[in-house]
């Protein structure tokens, strides 16, 4: 067993172990990987309602002074400049070698930026969002911040008698407001295909406002189980799993997270291979997967070309409880890439039928 | 119904007549969590104890599952292809994996009894 001692904690973990949440290592804190309902039901549940996740071991932090935006472009293709008063964006830190440092998104406030970054690069992040600023841009960490996701068709009807302005969103949009006495800053995104809100707010109020959403009609708490499974059938990228700094942007079938100026400037960490694979195709492509059957097939598991070689791997996979069946995403030989095409999954030595499938495995259902 | 020995491996056996019932424990499907998928053995197939011959597999991960004697696969409860929740709504009843038919049926009596498997899982907590 790993040791619990040593992990962070987050403000919500005495509320986690008095809802009987199982708690689990994750990024270097103890987080709830599922309540009492079980990763299934959770699942279900936010895809039939509204699940509340504690996602309070992200990384949050502001950049500030004149020029903000233009100073973060120099470590991410992302078109921050462009980005209006209100609104968010996903993007990519990229490498010198085109390859993903990490994602985030990052949200224009008027007067700073707001970032959200993964709990397993935040620190890596920040010192390399530092290191490019000129003089007169800061970046300040938020480490007393706490973030609470609210996710599914029901987020909306919990959230509306408490704070109209956010049910005002359109997916994307940010906006500040107060629920229950607590001032947060909000995102009408998330993680799970789901319409929901990314709720930010001062960590000694994060218990207030956590028990004032469980209050609402629908909300039931959901732990990292399903937001995983949640996340793999909306399609969505782990960083460490699905992208990480040997995989580019094209590689990873997000080419649409880089801005169009940006691709006529090439003014970015890596634009050499990205411009170089946009330009011939990259060698290998992420793609979903269906395996055949109910079997399914885990991250690292081998792909191969119908009784022939291995031209690929698996990144995630699992099974897909609102799909009903299993699903993976994986990278493959660009020859391999096209939806529909067949191949095998080498799952405990033994061949498993699997098509390249679009993806989402499921709609998405955001509020556009 | 006869008692049940169990591993620490988390399986229970259950002897009756000729054939011994093999599952995983309540413990074993509570730590597992929602059972989505198990690949059973063939029926014919000689084990020994301790190997691995069925997989299950939860939504979030997949574990072996052990014969925890030696012996002969008679039969395997196909039941679960079709509903693999019946491992996490009746683990020591309609969801047992499969039969052996024991090389040395005293293998079954040097297992853990109730008590003792308590004690086990007491310890791991």
């Amino acid at each position: 067993m790993a040791d619990t001692e040593s992990l962070l904690t987050t403000p919500l973990d005495s509320l986690h172990r008095s809802l009987g949440a199982r708690m689990v290592p994750f990024a270097g804190y103890a987080m709830p990987v599922q309540y009492p309902a079980g990763i299934l039901a959770e699942h279900l549940h936010t895809r039939a309602q509204a699940g509340l996740f504690d996602v309070s071991h992200m990384g949050q932090a502001e950049i500030l002074g004149d020029g903000a935006a233009a100073a973060l472009e120099r470590v991410t293709p992302a078109d921050v400049q462009g980005l209006k008063p209100g609104r968010q964006r996903y993007g990519l830190l990229t490498t010198e070698a085109g390859g993903i440092f990490d994602d985030f998104m990052v949200a224009n406030l008027g007067d700073r930026l707001f970032l959200v970054a993964n709990a397993s690069r935040k620190a890596e992040d920040f010192a390399l969002i530092a290191a490019a600023l000129p003089a007169g841009v800061t970046l300040q960490p938020l480490p007393d911040r706490a973030l609470l996701a609210l996710q599914g068709p029901g987020a909306a009807a919990a959230l509306g008698g408490l704070a109209p302005a956010l049910t005002a969103l359109s997916f994307m949009g940010v906006a500040a407001a107060e629920i229950a006495g607590v001032p947060v800053l909000a995102s009408r995104s998330g993680y799970t295909g789901e319409d929901g809100w990314e709720i930010s707010c001062p960590a000694e109020q994060a218990e207030t406002l956590a028990k004032t959403l469980l209050a609402q009609p629908g909300v039931a708490p959901a732990g990292l189980g399903a937001r995983d499974s949640l996340r793999l059938e909306a399609g969505l990228c782990l960083y460490g799993s699905d992208i990480d700094e040997t995989t580019s942007p094209v590689e990873a079938a997000l080419i649409w997270t880089l801005g169009k100026r940006r691709r006529m400037a090439w003014d970015f960490p890596g634009a050499e291979r990205v411009r170089e694979e946009l330009a011939n195709g990259p060698q290998r492509l992420r793609v979903g997967l269906k395996p055949e059957g109910r079997q399914p097939a885990r991250g690292h598991t081998p792909i191969h070309a119908p009784g022939g070689a291995q031209i690929g791997e698996i990144t995630s996979g699992g099974f897909g409880p609102s799909l009903g069946g299993p699903m993976a995403m994986g990278y493959v030989a660009r020859e391999h890439a096209a939806d529909g095409t067949a191949l095998e999954l080498l799952v405990r030595g033994k061949p498993l039928p699997a098509r390249v499938a679009p993806m989402p495995f499921i709609p998405h259902r955001y509020a556009r | 119904m006869s008692e049940l020995r169990f591993t620490k491996d988390h399986e229970w056996v259950r002897a009756d007549g000729d054939a011994a019932t093999i599952g995983i424990t309540d413990h074993a499907q509570n730590a597992l969590g929602d059972v989505v998928f198990v690949e059973l053995p063939e029926v014919g197939r000689e084990v020994t104890a301790g190997e691995a011959i069925a997989v299950v597999e939860s939504v979030k991960a997949a574990s072996d599952v052990y014969a925890p004697i030696a012996g002969t696969i008679t039969e395997v409860n196909s039941a679960l292809t079709e509903d693999p929740g019946l491992i996490n709504r009746e683990p020591t009843g309609e969801g047992w994996f499969f039969k052996i038919e024991p090389k040395d049926p005293a293998e079954i009596a040097a297992l853990l009894d109730d008590a003792a498997y308590a004690a086990f899982v007491e310890s791991l907590a």
